[in-house]
């Protein structure tokens, strides 16, 4: 064993050196890393978003068609060599159009994830660790727009949305789906605010904003991780629900809920118009939040395999 | 161990003799218990850590065993394998007897039947031990059922008052109605005690009762145990970190160190004669009551191994000072000392360590104190006063409308003054006002009533500006090193905090880490590692680095060494000594330990309530104390020296705290008081009605009207507290 020629170093040297040489320490960031390969839902996850974004990137390429051309020859018809997932009524060809709106519903829910959770680490940062009035006024706000009903919401902005473009839908996502989380991050600052790290940097004088982005913002880091990866699959259903509904993307742009809500009439009789989204969609979602879940275990050493 | 419990025993060793369970080696059927060669093994994805590495012991009826050993050392995880209670992972090998019989491969549910009849455990935190939503009285009442079937429930109940008034819970028959949360910590333990002695158990186990708790109610509490002993016959594993506990309570002791007994013996042996290096280090580097303040202490250097990657030779080897090169190959086996059986050290030069040719006392190196030349001159001022000082806390109800209740007293007019060079010890049990009344001073606001004044500026009249200026020289070591250091940033950025905010730069930051880095004994060059890659004892450095790094004159220490291990205390206590002789600092000490503050205060104020009660030069409060609480304070804390430990008087304060939200009249010290009850009626009525301001009497100043007359506590109370020795 390596062991024995260790141990002598790591000893001899008396004096007041207490540091063990011979275990090369393990960063917490390595230790996530490891935890997270060891976990196969983390690589289903990966490997499946990983495809599906390579997919949407270069899926058009070996296809003839674009998402706007019309093959007024073959309107309607089923999965051939030529149109691998089938047209639509009008000519359509699905397969190019569910690339063109998997394009645009990845886009959207990898943007609002990560912004969402950006709004949620400041706010529930500033709300914990200022506490008082800051405080009370940034619950009230939190649950003021936690009871409203979110799609009401959307539903009454959509006027608006439709004549900007469909980024502006991006913020709308992220402006709704930033406030559970902002609530777990206030709680778990203001336990972070008694912990005696914070203490010393008051007593030494650091200033509040100084504390927050050096101090507590990083210690709450991996919770922001998490919740950004679970936002993407949580924003991209989102956006299918509302563009299925109508108030989302607008034609002619196209994402995967425009493209549900067409070929909802015909699921029964051409489900080609219907299938292909759906499973693309179920795929799309279940990966990003497969890799979340992943890395939270990989984070929190206490949820799920490693209890007893 | 009296004539009549050997013939006990001789008379179970027949009755086993002749036992069912042929597999039992006749030989060993006498012990109570016995564990034989137990390792434990937990599975990890990183390896196997092997927390008990062949442990061997036994206990015979009505002995009292103490395990010693610094956490890690796998002293709780080997009695819970003799209770079954490890979790399924572990791999537990060996064997574990308990009154001739294997206790391994048993079902649970014969388990449950033994456990609590046969083998009782006390656990440490006695609030995670109880149910919160059942009574006292229905939790002890369980567990006298269960073993019971024919009791009745009336039976039961009125037997779990009974066990209440044993271990000595006042009105036990309220008290039972009573549920966990309503029961202070001291209460609880004794609660647990009752559960544990409820159905007469042949064993106790006890797994650090007393380490969640004050001092005062320590002593209660292991005198409730040493009762519940003598009640029940039982046996007793008192499991402790604390060598002072086990000095004056146990009759042989067991010391572990990573995952084995290094050294095993009766208490008299272990700690007059102790033969294995680790023994003699850790019982050198403690500071006592009795010799500390005298002398430097020894450190024990390095840290306990880690038991995830434990080399061939002796774990100790890389800290043992006379560690030879046989000590790094194989690892030394129990060795009887003198022949005898029940003596016995793991150490390859134990022959040579009993008989004294490596001399004991000379096995580690006194450190040098610092030089005369090199100690700073500092000329005698105040540097921090603190005049009267108020801290209340309003009690509020209510979610939407919120009303005072009530006042929680944490601070109630605290005054003292620190010298420059100087060190004030604050000491009290917890919840006495003391971390309220430093982190008052820390914030350097205006006090709620009272002044603090800092080199002689009043800090509530400063601005901004000056304030923050000021805080270059006061800054704070806090107590638990891992949790003061952020755990995101590398040690250099931590230790450089305090000058960012002073507009340092960069460039000078950095030389002034590596500067102070060196100054607390650690090497520069790890300036860019994160901290949880450092010990316990090198993370308390850095803590310190940090505040050394502005070049302050006030140092608050909130107890510094109380979270690490006895052998690291020692290194940590000794660099704070050094560095108040070379920079000329001030520190003001906060520790519930007396025997740390006695080791390095100069000056010590005793906290009561939010009050100071008693406040003068170090030595007249520890040789001389003038308040009835200090005396009583000082009488709780255990020695580890088992020959003074048995011969002391102990005064054991009635009742705990009480709550600081009451409104007491007269001196809040009243409702505990020995000295009250002694003293005449006309003196009584003084201390019901008029609060004792501090005066001073001899050497220090006292909050107490009767002070002249202590010598009545230490006459009445003597006969009746001192211990019978054995």
């Amino acid at each position: 064993m390596s062991m024995i020629e260790e141990m002598p170093i790591a000893d001899t040297s008396a004096g007041t050196q207490d540091v063990i040489r011979s275990a090369k320490p393990v960063s917490r960031f390595r230790l996530v890393l490891s935890r997270l390969r060891s976990t196969p839902r983390f690589w289903v996850g990966i490997v499946g978003l990983g495809a599906i974004i390579l997919w949407a990137v270069f899926g058009l390429v070996p296809n003839a068609w674009n998402a706007t051309d019309l093959d007024v020859y073959n309107m309607g018809s089923s999965p051939t060599a030529l149109h691998w997932f089938g047209t639509s009524d009008i000519g359509e060809d699905i397969y190019a159009q569910t690339i063109v709106g998997l394009r645009k519903s990845l886009v959207i829910g990898l943007l609002v994830g990560p912004l969402a959770a950006i709004v949620a680490g400041i706010v529930g940062a500033v709300a914990g660790y200022l506490g008082g009035w800051w405080d009370r006024v940034i619950i009230w706000f939190i649950d003021l727009l936690l009871v409203l009903p979110s799609l009401f919401l959307f539903i009454l902005l959509s006027p608006i949305f439709k004549s900007l473009s469909w980024v502006a839908l991006i913020f709308l996502l992220a402006g709704f789906g930033w406030m559970i989380m902002a609530r777990v991050i206030r709680a778990q600052t203001m336990s972070l605010r008694e912990r005696d790290f914070i203490k010393a940097a008051r007593f030494m004088g650091v200033d509040t904003w100084t504390i927050i982005r050096r101090h507590v913002l990083p210690n709450v880091s991996s919770l922001l991780i998490i919740d950004a990866t679970l936002g993407v699959g949580g924003a991209i259903l989102s956006e299918t629900t509302l563009s299925f509904f109508g108030f989302g993307i607008q034609a002619p742009d196209v994402s995967l809920g425009t493209l549900l809500s067409a070929g909802q009439g015909a699921a029964a009789t051409r489900p080609w118009l219907f299938v292909f989204p759906a499973a693309i969609l179920v795929f799309t979602v279940l990966s990003a939040s497969l890799v979340g879940d992943a890395l939270r275990d990989a984070v929190d050493p206490t949820s799920g395999v490693n209890r007893d | 161990m009296t004539d009549s419990t050997r013939q006990t025993n001789e008379a179970t060793r027949h009755t086993h003799a002749r036992g069912k369970r042929g597999d039992t080696p006749p030989d060993t059927a006498g012990h109570l218990l016995e564990v034989r060669n137990l390792s434990v093994t937990f599975p990890q994805p990183g390896g196997a850590v092997t927390a008990v590495r062949g442990v061997n012991y036994h206990v015979d009826k009505g002995e009292f065993l103490g395990i010693v050993g610094e956490s890690g050392s796998g002293k709780s995880v080997s009695s819970l394998a003799v209770m079954g209670l490890l979790p399924s992972s572990a791999q537990v090998g060996g064997d574990i007897l308990f009154e001739g019989r294997s206790l391994l491969g048993r079902s649970d549910r014969e388990l449950s039947r033994l456990r609590g009849e046969g083998i009782s455990i006390i656990f440490q935190d006695p609030l995670s031990a109880l149910t919160p939503v059942y009574t006292i009285g229905t939790q002890i009442a369980e567990a006298l059922q269960l073993h019971d079937k024919k009791l009745s429930k009336l039976a039961a109940n009125g037997r779990a008052v009974e066990l209440l008034k044993v271990v000595g819970i006042p009105n036990p028959e309220r008290r039972a109605q009573a549920f966990p949360h309503e029961f202070s910590g001291g209460m609880r333990q004794r609660a647990m005690i009752a559960i544990a002695i409820a159905n007469n158990p042949r064993l106790i186990i006890a797994d650090e009762p007393t380490t969640a708790l004050d001092v005062t109610i320590q002593a209660q509490i292991l005198e409730v145990l040493q009762k519940a002993k003598d009640l029940t016959g039982a046996a007793v594993v008192l499991i402790t970190h604390d060598l002072g506990v086990v000095a004056g309570n146990a009759d042989r002791i067991a010391v572990m160190y990573a995952g084995r007994i290094v050294e095993t013996g009766t208490v008299e042996e272990v700690f007059r004669a102790p033969s294995m290096p680790y023994t003699i280090g850790l019982l050198r580097s403690m500071p006592s009551l009795a010799t500390a303040g005298h002398t430097r202490l020894v450190p024990l250097e390095g840290r306990p191994p880690q038991l995830a990657n434990l080399g061939p030779g002796c774990p100790f080897a890389p800290r043992c000072p006379v560690a030879v090169d046989a000590c790094l190959i194989t690892e030394p086996p129990l060795t009887p000392i003198a022949g005898n059986e029940l003596n016995a050290a793991a150490c390859l030069r134990v022959g040579e360590i009993a008989s004294g040719a490596l001399n004991r006392a000379k096995l580690y190196p006194v450190p040098e104190p610092v030089a005369l030349e090199e100690r700073a001159k500092v000329a005698p001022a105040s540097v921090l006063g603190v005049d009267g000082l108020v801290r209340h806390f309003p009690l509020t109800r209510g979610t939407v409308f919120k009303h005072t209740i009530g006042t929680v007293r944490a601070v109630d007019g605290v005054s003292f003054d620190l010298k420059s060079g100087q060190t004030l010890g604050l000491v009290g049990e917890s919840g006495c006002g003391k971390s309220t009344t430093i982190m008052e001073i820390l914030e350097l606001a205006r006090p709620q009533a009272g002044r603090i004044t800092v080199n002689g500026r009043d800090v509530a009249a400063m601005g901004g500006k000056e304030r923050r200026g000021l805080r270059r020289d006061i800054q704070v070591v806090f107590q638990d090193p891992m949790a003061s250091l952020d755990p995101r940033l590398p040690i250099q950025d931590i230790v450089a905090e305090p000058l960012t905010v002073h507009g340092v730069p960069a460039k000078e930051r950095l030389t002034k880490v590596r500067e102070v880095l060196e100054l607390v004994g650690l090497d520069p060059s790890m300036a860019s590692r994160y901290p949880h890659e450092f010990s316990g004892g090198q993370r308390q450095r850095i803590g310190i680095a940090r505040a050394l790094v502005t070049d302050p004159k006030i140092l608050v220490l909130d107890e510094p060494v109380s979270a690490l291990d006895v052998s690291i205390q020692a290194g940590v206590i000794n660099l704070l000594e050094d560095l108040q002789e070379k920079l000329g600092l001030s520190y003001l000490f906060v520790a519930h330990d007396l025997a740390v503050v006695r080791q390095i205060a100069d000056t010590v104020a005793v906290m009561y309530l939010g009050r100071i009660v008693e406040c003068g030069p170090s030595e007249d409060i520890f040789d001389n104390p003038r308040h009835p609480y200090t005396l009583a304070l000082l009488s709780a804390v255990p020695v580890p020296d088992p020959a003074l430990e048995r011969s002391r008087r102990r005064i054991i304060l009635e009742g705990e705290l009480p709550s600081p939200t009451e409104d007491i009249s007269g001196c809040n010290f009243r409702a505990r008081c020995p000295l009250y009850q002694l003293i005449d009626a006309e003196g009584q009525e003084k201390c019901r009605t008029l609060d004792p301001a501090r005066r001073q009497v001899a050497g220090s100043s006292v909050a107490c009207h009767h002070a002249e007359h202590l010598d009545l506590m230490t006459d009445h109370h003597a006969p009746k507290t001192l211990r019978s020795g054995g």
